[in-house]
């Protein structure tokens, strides 16, 4: 009577298996957890409603919906024109670039992190510290002001923060304005343009088979997304506002 | 002694418990009671051809295909975040035609009917709490849906253009989750909605705030890209019934429909992915 049963595994069934019952059972089962616990949640936690909207009364700190703000909190560091527009337009762009940027064949269908460690890399920062982690910042730290409060300081609506920051070309002794123009232009465009001939240098073998287009888009996307910590890591650290002014737009 | 009732031993119930033995025995006795055999004409064959047909001959089932990998079934495969997604959806629309009975998206009426719902409808909280709590969880599930597809290389030929429709779909999400997030028309409402849609002032060329507007005539804070959006200058009743119409109208049937071509492109592009 010791023999053992056999634990059944998914590794016992033919390679192909009937949709009924194996899967539909499971979609059934997951189905029945899903809606059993949505309606234990919403019989136990009501949904807001506040007081009734009043447009001469806005409230401190005015928050977006919580899966914007990250969006909102980079406006920190951005004009709206950016923040609110054109990023949201690159990252809706750049994701359904990604399939054809990305002509690593191999890690198609299976979990792996060794053949594809750049792009893992890429898009788990991109997603869990730009969006999730900012979005968590945004959701618990950010008070009135929309400055920073850790979770046990008091929401001081009178909280006075210094205005210290200036822009990049002033740091660097530029005073005339069209010079300052000038010298932000350069840093802007010097930034893409050797980070993009970097890249295409030390990736020239690949030239041939990825494709001039594919791997110009690609390293241009990248800086883009590189260049958004830049910025914010220019403003914590040395209270840089803005790199480039002109009559038009400011980045 | 032939009528004497067998006395089982308690090793004899053990083996039968371990084997599964008792399992079956049970089934027996219910399917062929008087009480099952009178209501269920016959039984059901567990035969191939039967299960090929309850998928094929079933309007509901027959998305699937009635064969699959096996390591599609898998739930640290696909973590089962693509379906929850669906299921969430699904349970938005048949919560939110119940709150659509009670609600007026009319400046004077909406607050109060949030009102009504909550305290004088039946059951108008917990369908209020179930609509907003799924949206909200819809939110989660299809960023981690997509989150799985990026770690298994799913994007890959030749599933890219379903990656493509599926970034359609967490867009649309969001704006069918933007949207309502206007609906019950209190200060949280107004203020996230005024809050999202003032980022449309900075539209380069077409907002009054954006780069080169200067360039563009008639751009002014009465005629942009953000009062297309709310149909006037501030988020006022016009606002409340764009994004009302935009909820439970326009971006639902694009969302739904785009849904059906992503579970179609699913099948013709061989399933779910896999090792090959
Ligand atoms: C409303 C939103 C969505 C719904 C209801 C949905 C539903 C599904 C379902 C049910 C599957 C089957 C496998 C699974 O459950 O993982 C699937 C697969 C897939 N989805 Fe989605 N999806 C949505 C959004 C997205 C998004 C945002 C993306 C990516 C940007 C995406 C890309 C894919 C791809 C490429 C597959 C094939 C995966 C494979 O073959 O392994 N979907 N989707």
């Amino acid at each position: 009577m010791a023999t053992a049963v056999k634990k059944k595994t998914a590794e016992d069934l033919p390679e192909k298996v009937h949709v009924w019952p194996y899967l539909v059972r499971l979609e059934f089962l997951c189905a029945l957890i899903v809606i059993v616990g949505l309606t234990v949640w919403s019989i136990v936690v009501d949904a807001p409603l506040e007081e009734a909207a009043n447009p001469t009364k806005t409230p401190n700190p005015s928050k977006a919906p919580w899966y914007f703000l990250g969006l909102q909190d980079i406006l920190v560091y951005f004009d709206p024109w950016f923040a609110g527009v054109v990023a949201p337009v690159l990252i809706i762009v750049g994701l359904m670039l990604i399939p054809y940027l990305d002509v690593n064949p191999k890690g198609n269908g299976y979990y792996t992190y060794a053949e594809r460690k750049l792009a893992i890399w890429v898009y788990s920062f991109g997603f869990i510290v730009l969006w999730i982690a900012l979005i968590i910042m945004g959701v618990f730290l950010r008070g009135p002001g929309w400055n920073l409060f850790m979770p046990w300081q008091y929401w001081d609506p009178h909280k006075v923060v210094a205005l210290v920051n200036v822009d990049l070309p002033y740091a660097f002794g530029f005073r005339d304005y069209w010079n300052s123009a000038m010298f932000g232009g350069a840093v802007v465009l010097g930034y893409f343009g050797l980070g993009t001939a970097g890249y295409m240098f030390l990736e020239r073998k690949a030239i041939k088979s990825v494709g001039i287009l594919r791997m110009l888009l690609k390293i241009n996307l990248m800086l883009i997304m590189m260049g958004i910590v830049i910025k914010i890591v220019l403003r914590l650290a040395f209270n840089i506002k803005y790199v480039l002014v002109t009559p038009w737009f400011n980045i | 002694m032939a009528n004497k009732p067998k006395i089982p031993n308690i090793a004899e119930i053990m083996a039968d418990i371990k084997s599964g033995k008792i399992w079956s025995d049970l089934a027996k006795k219910f399917t062929e009671s008087q009480i099952w055999t009178s209501s269920f004409r016959h039984g059901y064959a567990d035969t191939p051809r039967n299960r090929v047909l309850q998928i094929a001959s079933n309007v509901w089932l027959h998305l699937h295909p009635v064969k699959i990998h096996r390591h599609a079934l898998r739930i640290k495969f696909t973590w089962c975040m693509g379906g929850i997604t669906f299921l969430l959806f699904l349970s938005t629309v048949v919560t939110g035609v119940i709150l659509m009975f009670y609600y007026r998206p009319v400046g004077e009426y909406a607050y109060f009917d949030m009102k009504y719902l909550q305290y004088d409808v039946p059951f108008g909280m917990l369908m209020r709490n179930m609509h907003r709590w799924a949206a909200h969880a819809m939110v989660i599930t299809v960023w981690l849906h997509m989150f799985r597809v990026f770690l298994t290389g799913s994007y890959k030929p030749p599933r890219e253009f379903n990656w493509v429709i599926g970034v359609f779909l967490v867009t649309f999400t969001l704006l069918l989750s933007f949207t309502g997030y206007l609906l019950p028309w209190d200060q949280l409402a107004m203020w996230a909605v005024t809050v999202g849609t003032n980022m449309a002032r900075g539209t380069p060329f077409l907002g009054h705030e954006g780069p080169f507007q200067e360039y563009v005539p008639l751009i002014s804070p009465r005629y942009d890209a953000r009062s297309v959006l709310l149909g006037g200058s501030l988020v006022g009743p016009p606002a409340l019934l764009r994004f009302y119409v935009l909820h439970c109208i326009f971006i639902p049937l694009v969302a739904g429909a785009l849904m059906i071509v992503h579970f179609w492109r699913i099948r013709k592009d061989g399933g779910i992915s896999g090792p090959l």
